[in-house]
Parts: structure tokens; C-alpha cells; sequence
């Protein structure tokens, strides 16, 4: 992995350009959230209909394949480009995902992190965490860590940072010949622990950095603060990966702290909801018709295609927009599959 | 479908080769209105199918999603069809289960024959919809073959054999394909409706029969069964677990070429990519079925495909007797895969051999 900043902008934010396994891709960057490694609802050969290379990076629950996939038989298969029969895309493991293996912080403890998952509740060792990293051969992965929710008490919070630095070190002296190595800091909503964690993984030997236990119940309010305390202990030539943000807000506070990478819950909230973005991408195409809600009082970033006004409605979802769904479907045919329960109008949200 | 296969784009369909799609006519009916279809250019402008596509009538399914009985005459059942605008369009038949007996077949043959007038009648747009007739009469050869008459002589662009795919024993059923296919003109699509498993395919095809529908590839696919060469596979086996060659070896499809069974048995009845991805590839197979039908009887080779093909499914010649007397009327030699025994026990039904003469065989 190699990572190099291409431009600052006034603040915290910066533009770069990572390279990962045979990707090349411009940060900030979202990486596409997946289930056992497919993504929720687009179906495998449907990807290559996604932009590339910024749709190359997936995020990775190494815990979704415990349910009926051991990582003997991935490893025999050879790891998760075999697996999943992905060649031109690069994987980013995490322990957690923010729909279905939640970090349990009340039953984490000295031995392991307990996560919340469609197989009961697990307890992973760092060393069992490790096996499933070298299994599964991620480009790049993030250590085990205790994430904590905003409400834990201070001891438990500095419990959770002393753990998180201790399993860090175990996972990095296990750690696989290959895959770039990002160093969890947690902390809570704590700013001194914060920067404590981040001040001591960064005097470690890793990649870059992944920030987490976000998203698990502190408020957009908190959350630059608690960025700027973990951003100002690390070195700025090396990336930052956050997990659990969901609005297109709340990436762009991430991105203006300074993070580089993201997974977000957003998309796949949108498509099982049935909605469309619509906001303009393009600074030339934002004007004051577009930003007013109309009399309906309908948001300007997005559409509810459930709704019954799109039925006749045969223009495409976003006028001139180059996606699979945009140049092939309407407004009115993804509104029916929505009304009769058909996957097809999950597939083709996600794309969009 | 209800304007979509469960879970395909219309351009995996045709990447897999789908040259025609089945629309249900009902379930359009309901959800989003004919009209409404109509209004918008047409079923094939509204999922932007470019193929052809086939509607059936609506009466096969009466069974309300909304607590409304609704009563559909010939005349409503064509005009809903105009307006969804399928390339091929069934008549209304009164379709009765195979298993049941007494008057209510004939009545339902009789009353089949009465209803085409009337759709023929009701049709707004014969030049660009092809209306298909739909033969009745239970497993009875007599009803049928008046049914077959009644339909052949109202000149229709083709013709469905009708109201099988229910109860009725196997040996039952191919004799009524083989009395249709035998009587119904030759130059005119033949068309099995409900038909089904691969096996039942390639008999019927062997009878001469040309089209087929049916539920069962992706049905099967959601219970986590995948079709190959031998029959099924069933991916919800704690066996696939650990097992890392493909679905089907000699499959082209990209299920095949990219995933393992273990892989597939990690997602099956827990995640809804599983049914994705084996629907795609007995979609695929049932394509490939097709093809290789096709091109076998083009090129001069059909016995053989059904040799191999009924060789990889029963690998210890244990073939049905019903594929086997099926076979016979159809005039394909398939003793090369029949183990000895019975090959002759289905030879002694058709000829009067003495067990004397058997032995010597």
C-alpha cells in the first residue's frame, strides 16, 4: 500500500491518492459496504456498471463468513479474491459492520471483543481475529479493538484504549507477510482518551490508522472534537479510515477533520427505504430551484420512489446521470418493483 | 413475472441468453393496471425488455391478493393483454386439476372452445400479438382430440397443451403431450405450459412440443437447489460446507466460473444473494438445455443428446418406465443407457415377447 497527499485544503482536509493492490484510487474515498463480501443487493457481475476506480474498495466484516464458511476452507479457496470472485477489487477488513456485527461492549472483555451478530453473540480473540485475517488476505485490515459506546463510564472507556493498544500489539506480532496494517484508537467520547490512544499508536509501526468506535451513539455535535484529538496526535503522510458514519453531513465532517477513508451506512438505509439521490453533484448545477423544496415539501437531496406521484413518472431517476439504472429505467418501473416487493428495485437503487 | 425476475436485470437476462419472458398477467393486472402499462408504451418500453415477451391469460390464478374475487371473461382477459402489449398473448381457458373426474372435464373442454371465439373476436391487435389457442380436456384422448380439432380449425398462430404441470402421474402426462403434439399442425409452435423440470423437457421435446414455462428454476433456487447435469444439488447441505469446486463443472455461467459451493452455502436461506446467484445459474442451465436441444435436433444428433443426457442423470440406467415408453412413441433409441433389466421390462409392456425369447436377449 502506498498513500501520498495531494493537495491541503485551508483546514483539515486533504486530497490524495492511494495505492492498493492494483487500485489506484483518489481519497477522500467510500468504501461500498458489503455482506460476506458481496455487496447487499448488486449482484457480482453487475459491478463493473459502478464507476471505477472509486467503486474498487469494499468493506470487509471478516466476522460475516463464521456463519457457515470456515477459514480453513477460505484459506484452501485462497483467500477472498477467490473467494468471492472479485479480481479488480481490493478489500479493507474491520472487525465490525454497522448493520449487523455491532461491537457488545458489555460483554467484551479481557480475553476478546463480543459482537452482536445474525449467529448469537461472539467472543473474538485477537488471535482467532488473526486467522481470519490470514485467511481471508485482505489488502489492508485494522486490528481488534474494544469500541465502547458514548454513555460508558470513564473507567470502562480507559479500559477499553489500554485494551485496544495491548490487542493492537498482539495482532501486529501475529500479522500476515501481507495486507497494510491500520491501528485502531478508540476512546469514546472522551477527548483526553482520545488523544491518549491516538498519541500511543502512533508511535506504532502501522500504515495508517483506523478511528472507531464511532457511530455508536455520540452526536454530530461531538464528533469534531473528538476527530480534531485523534487527527492532531497522528502523522499526516499516513491515511485515516472511519467506520459507522452515516449522512453525507457527517462524511463531510470526517473529511474536513482530515479523515481519508470511509464506510457509511447511508446507502444501504436509502435503498432499502426505497429512495433515489438526486442532489446535484456538480457546484455548476446547484442553483436556487433545486436547493428549495418544492410545495410538496419533498427533500432536494433525494426522492421516495414509493411514492405514488412517480407511477406515470417515465423519465429517468436523475436526468442525465450515466449509471446502469439511470440509463435504463424509470422512475415509473422502479416504483412499481417497489410496490410489489420485487429485490430487482433494491438492485437497482444501489447502483445508483 | 411481475415485470421482473426475481432478482435479474434485464441485462443479465439477455447476457444469459433469454429470448422470451413469461408476464403474468394477473399480478400486472393488480399492480401497476394494464392501463397504466398501456398508457406507458407498452410492457416491453415500461422494463425495458428489447426480446420478445409472452402474457397468459389471468385465469390460471384466481386466488385474490386483496380480498377481491375478480371474474374474468374472455373478452376482459384479451383486452387486459392488448394492453400490456405482449408478443404472444394466451386465449382464456377453462382450466380444470388432472386428478379430478366426472362431467366438469368436458364442460371445461366445451366451454374452452366456446371462449376462443370470443377472444378471437375480443382481439384488438392480431397483426403485432399472436394469439395462442389452449388445449383442454383433461387426460381423457377423446376430449382432447376434440378440443385439438375445435382449435386447429379457428387457424390460430399457435397452440398450448394446457391444464398438465398439476397432479397427474407421469405416465398420464406424456401420453396427452404425445396425442397433442401427434394431432396439432407441424409447421406451428407447440407450446407445454407449466412445464417444468428438465427431465419433463426433454421428453416433451422428443414428442415434438417447442415452448415451455415455468416457475421452477428460480422457485428452487430460493429453497437453496441448484439444477446440474445430475438432477440437483442442494446447497443447504452441511456437506457444501467445506466443498470447493463449483456448482456445476461443465457450467459456463459466471456463478460456475467465479464461486465455490462452500461459498454458495454460506449465503443460501440466510442472504438474499444466495437465491440471486442460483437463480442465475439455473436460469442459465435451463438456457443451455434449450441451446443444446436445439442445436442436437439441427444437427442431426438429438439421440444422442438424450442419451447423455439421461446417462448423466441416472449414472445406473435406472431410468422411469414413463421416460422410457415415452421415448419409444417418440422413436428415440435409448437402450444404450437403460440398465438391461429394464430396458426389457419396458419392451415387454409394448411387445408380447415369452420369457423363453427374454432370456435369450
Amino acid at each position: 500500500m502506498k498513500f501520498v497527499v495531494k493537495a491541503w485544503s485551508n483546514g483539515g482536509a486533504r486530497a490524495g491518492i492511494l495505492h492498493l493492490g492494483t487500485s489506484t484510487i483518489d481519497t477522500p474515498s467510500l468504501l461500498l459496504s458489503t455482506r460476506k463480501g458481496l455487496p447487499h443487493f448488486i449482484s457480482p457481475d453487475l459491478l463493473s456498471c459502478l464507476p471505477a476506480p472509486e467503486s474498487r474498495l469494499l468493506h470487509v466484516s471478516p466476522l460475516h463468513f463464521l456463519e457457515g464458511l470456515s477459514m480453513k476452507t477460505i484459506s484452501k479457496i485462497g483467500g477472498l479474491h477467490q473467494l468471492l470472485g472479485l479480481h479488480d477489487h481490493c478489500f479493507v477488513a474491520v472487525p465490525r459492520d454497522s448493520i449487523q456485527c455491532l461491537p457488545e461492549a458489555n460483554s467484551t472483555n479481557k480475553i476478546g471483543a463480543s459482537f452482536e451478530t445474525p449467529c448469537g453473540r461472539l467472543l473474538i480473540k485477537p488471535v482467532e481475529y488473526m486467522e481470519m485475517i490470514s485467511s481471508t488476505r485482505p489488502e489492508l485490515w485494522a486490528t481488534l479493538a474494544d469500541e465502547v459506546p458514548a454513555w460508558v463510564s470513564d473507567k470502562r472507556n480507559k479500559t477499553s484504549v489500554d485494551r485496544t493498544i495491548k490487542w493492537l500489539d498482539e495482532c501486529i506480532s501475529i500479522s500476515p507477510a501481507s495486507g497494510a496494517v491500520f491501528g485502531a484508537i478508540v476512546g469514546g467520547s472522551s477527548l483526553e482518551e482520545r488523544r491518549r490512544c491516538a498519541q500511543e499508536v502512533a508511535t506504532r509501526n502501522v500504515s495508517g490508522y483506523w478511528v472507531g468506535g464511532l457511530g455508536l451513539g455520540e452526536s454530530m455535535d461531538e464528533r469534531p472534537a473528538l476527530l480534531n484529538a485523534v487527527i492532531e496526535a497522528l502523522p499526516e503522510e499516513k491515511p485515516r479510515l472511519i467506520c459507522g458514519l452515516g449522512l453525507p453531513e457527517e462524511i463531510l465532517q470526517g473529511i474536513a477533520a482530515g479523515v481519508d477513508i470511509f464506510e457509511s451506512t447511508y446507502i444501504y438505509h436509502l435503498t432499502l427505504g426505497g429512495f433515489a439521490l438526486t442532489f446535484p453533484l456538480d457546484r455548476t448545477q446547484i442553483n436556487a430551484s433545486n436547493l428549495v423544496p418544492s410545495d410538496v415539501g419533498s427533500d432536494p437531496r433525494k426522492i421516495n420512489l414509493r411514492a405514488t406521484v412517480f407511477r406515470k413518472d417515465t423519465t429517468s431517476i436523475v436526468e442525465g446521470c450515466t449509471c446502469y439504472t439511470c440509463r435504463n429505467h424509470t422512475r415509473a418501473y422502479i416504483n412499481h418493483l417497489l410496490n410489489v416487493h420485487e429485490m430487482l428495485a433494491q438492485i437497482l437503487l444501489e447502483m445508483l | 413475472m411481475a415485470g421482473t425476475i426475481k432478482g435479474l436485470a434485464t441485462y443479465q437476462l439477455e447476457e444469459i441468453g433469454c429470448q422470451i419472458i413469461l408476464g403474468n398477467t394477473y399480478h400486472l393486472a393488480l399492480r401497476p393496471t394494464s392501463e397504466l402499462i398501456d398508457e406507458l408504451g407498452g410492457l416491453h418500453k415500461f422494463m425495458n425488455w428489447p426480446r420478445a415477451l409472452l402474457t397468459d391469460s389471468g385465469g390460471f390464478q384466481m386466488s385474490p391478493v386483496d380480498g377481491k374475487p375478480m371474474l374474468l371473461t374472455p373478452e376482459e382477459s384479451i383486452q387486459i393483454q392488448n394492453r400490456i402489449g405482449a408478443d404472444i398473448i394466451m386465449a382464456l381457458d377453462d382450466v380444470v386439476k388432472t386428478t379430478i373426474t366426472g362431467p366438469r372435464i368436458e364442460e371445461a373442454m366445451y366451454r374452452t372452445l366456446r371462449w376462443i371465439d370470443r377472444c378471437i373476436a375480443a382481439h384488438k391487435r392480431p397483426h403485432d400479438q399472436n394469439l395462442f389457442g389452449i388445449v383442454q380436456g383433461g387426460l381423457d384422448p377423446v376430449l382432447r382430440d376434440i378440443c385439438v380439432r375445435g382449435l386447429v380449425d379457428r387457424n390460430l398462430p399457435g397452440y398450448a397443451i394446457g391444464g398438465l404441470a398439476g397432479g397427474e402421474d407421469k405416465d398420464s402426462f406424456w401420453r396427452v403431450v404425445a396425442q397433442c403434439t401427434a394431432t396439432l399442425p407441424e409447421d406451428k409452435p407447440r407450446y407445454v405450459m407449466g412445464v417444468g423440470y428438465p427431465l419433463d423437457i426433454v421428453v416433451c421435446s422428443a414428442l415434438g412440443a417447442d415452448m415451455y414455462d415455468c416457475v421452477y428454476p428460480t422457485r428452487t433456487a430460493r429453497f437453496g437447489t441448484a439444477l446440474v447435469p445430475e438432477g440437483v444439488l442442494k446447497l443447504k447441505h452441511r456437506a457444501m460446507a467445506e466443498d470447493t469446486r463449483p456448482i456445476d463443472p461443465t457450467c459456463a455461467c459466471m456463478v460456475c466460473k467465479n464461486y465455490t459451493r462452500a461459498y454458495i452455502h454460506s449465503l443460501v436461506t440466510k442472504d438474499a444473494m444466495g437465491s440471486q446467484l442460483l437463480s442465475f445459474h439455473n436460469l442459465y442451465y435451463m438456457m443451455q438445455l434449450s441451446k443444446n436441444l436445439h442445436s442436437s435436433i439441427v444437427q442431426g444428433k438429438f439421440p444422442e443428446f438424450v442419451c447423455n443426457f439421461l446417462q448423466k442423470m441416472f449414472p445406473k440406467g435406472d431410468i422411469p418406465e414413463w421416460v422410457c415408453n415415452a421415448m419409444e412413441v417418440a422413436e428415440i433409441d435409448i437402450s444404450s443407457c437403460c440398465a438391461p433389466f429394464r430396458y426389457i421390462q419396458a419392451t415387454k409392456v409394448q411387445s408380447n415377447l415369452n420369457e423363453d425369447e427374454i432370456q435369450a436377449v
